[in-house]
């Protein structure tokens, strides 16, 4: 089970032209300017291979901090 | 009064539907059955396909529960639907993933149902001499054959390959006076798009790159697979008919 730490550090795998340190639990993702569809489904499919849950985009799209969407897997397991 | 000869029409033709139990491949059912096709109709799951059946108007439709994915399924479906003047492959999946996430599971999930399953329908209906001669196929390809959005690779490669094979079946099957056409519909409202790694609010902003404003709806790509099977496309064979509401004016 990775912790919340290991998952925020995933999360920020996901993006390419942003700073992984300026991505934090409480970031509030959906205002990074490169978050878009396609980071979008490579979060769902990143959560898919580390935590075998399914996120919708429906998920992604109501979680406001990238906490928000490791208490939306938590749910899930 | 006399009879009135509509090319349109789709009575005295048998026409074999796969994927019948939703979406595109149900409204591909009704309209044929209210045009007065008898339709052979299959599908994976016994309920919604019976739905369907119930959705038919007129008599005589038969439904096949057949797995595609698999050989078994397909010689079963071959064996067991009559001879046939139309099939409409029209079973087909999504898995939506960026390229960096692909596994051999979802390739061969995606092509095997999409791409290879109607490759090898053709294939057993052929060998069965159970395609009339003056018969039409038509696949559902999809306008992800043509453009690319992204995590949609897998399901748009799986379309590109359906829509060139067309080509090489309308080829191949033109002297037997088969013929063979694609349909590309844009993003259509069936269970295939909701609820999936695409939120509504990125469905609805994808929305306003339609010209006309919206999604489609699966009996307006079941109208043109309809002008595809009929006798109104007696000299149309080899192509693809963009269905999209202008999205790919872009």
């Amino acid at each position: 089970m990775k912790t919340l730490d290991e998952f925020v550090v995933l999360f920020a795998e996901q993006f390419f032209r942003t700073e992984p340190a300026t991505i934090k639990a409480d970031t509030v993702f959906h205002d990074l300017e490169q978050w878009s569809s396609l980071t979008a489904l490579s979060v769902i499919a990143m959560v898919d291979d580390e935590f075998g849950v399914t996120i919708s985009g429906n998920d992604l799209h109501n979680a406001v901090t990238v906490e928000d969407v490791y208490k939306c897997i938590i749910t899930k397991l | 009064m006399g009879v009135i000869e509509n090319p349109f029409f789709l009575t005295q033709k048998t026409i074999l539907i796969t994927g019948a139990s939703s979406g595109i491949g149900r409204a591909v059912a009704v309209e044929c059955s209210k045009l007065g096709a008898r339709c052979i109709i299959t599908g994976r799951n016994e309920k919604r396909l019976q739905e369907t059946l119930d959705a038919l108007a007129g008599e005589g439709h038969l439904s096949i529960i057949a797995d595609l994915a698999e050989p078994e399924g397909i010689d079963k479906l071959a064996d067991k639907t009559p001879e046939v003047d139309g099939i409409v492959c029209n079973a087909g999946v999504v898995v939506t993933k960026p390229v960096a996430f692909y596994k051999p599971e979802d390739l061969s999930y995606v092509f095997g149902i999409n791409t290879f399953s109607p490759m090898l329908i053709i294939k057993a209906f052929l060998k069965r001499k159970k395609i009339k001669s003056g018969g039409s196929i038509v696949f559902t390809s999809s306008a992800a054959a043509d453009s690319a959005v992204a995590g949609n690779g897998i399901y748009g490669a799986s379309k590109a390959a359906l829509t060139n094979f067309m080509r090489y079946c309308a080829l191949e099957l033109g002297p037997r006076n088969i013929r063979v056409n694609a349909v590309q519909p844009g993003m259509v409202e069936t269970d295939l798009i909701h609820g999936g790694a695409v939120s509504e609010a990125d469905l609805a902003k994808d929305k306003t790159l339609y010209p006309l404003g919206r999604y489609g709806k699966p009996e307006e790509i079941a109208y043109g697979i309809i002008y595809l099977i009929s006798d109104a496309s007696a000299w149309t064979t080899g192509t693809s008919l963009v269905i999209d509401g202008g999205y790919s004016v872009w």
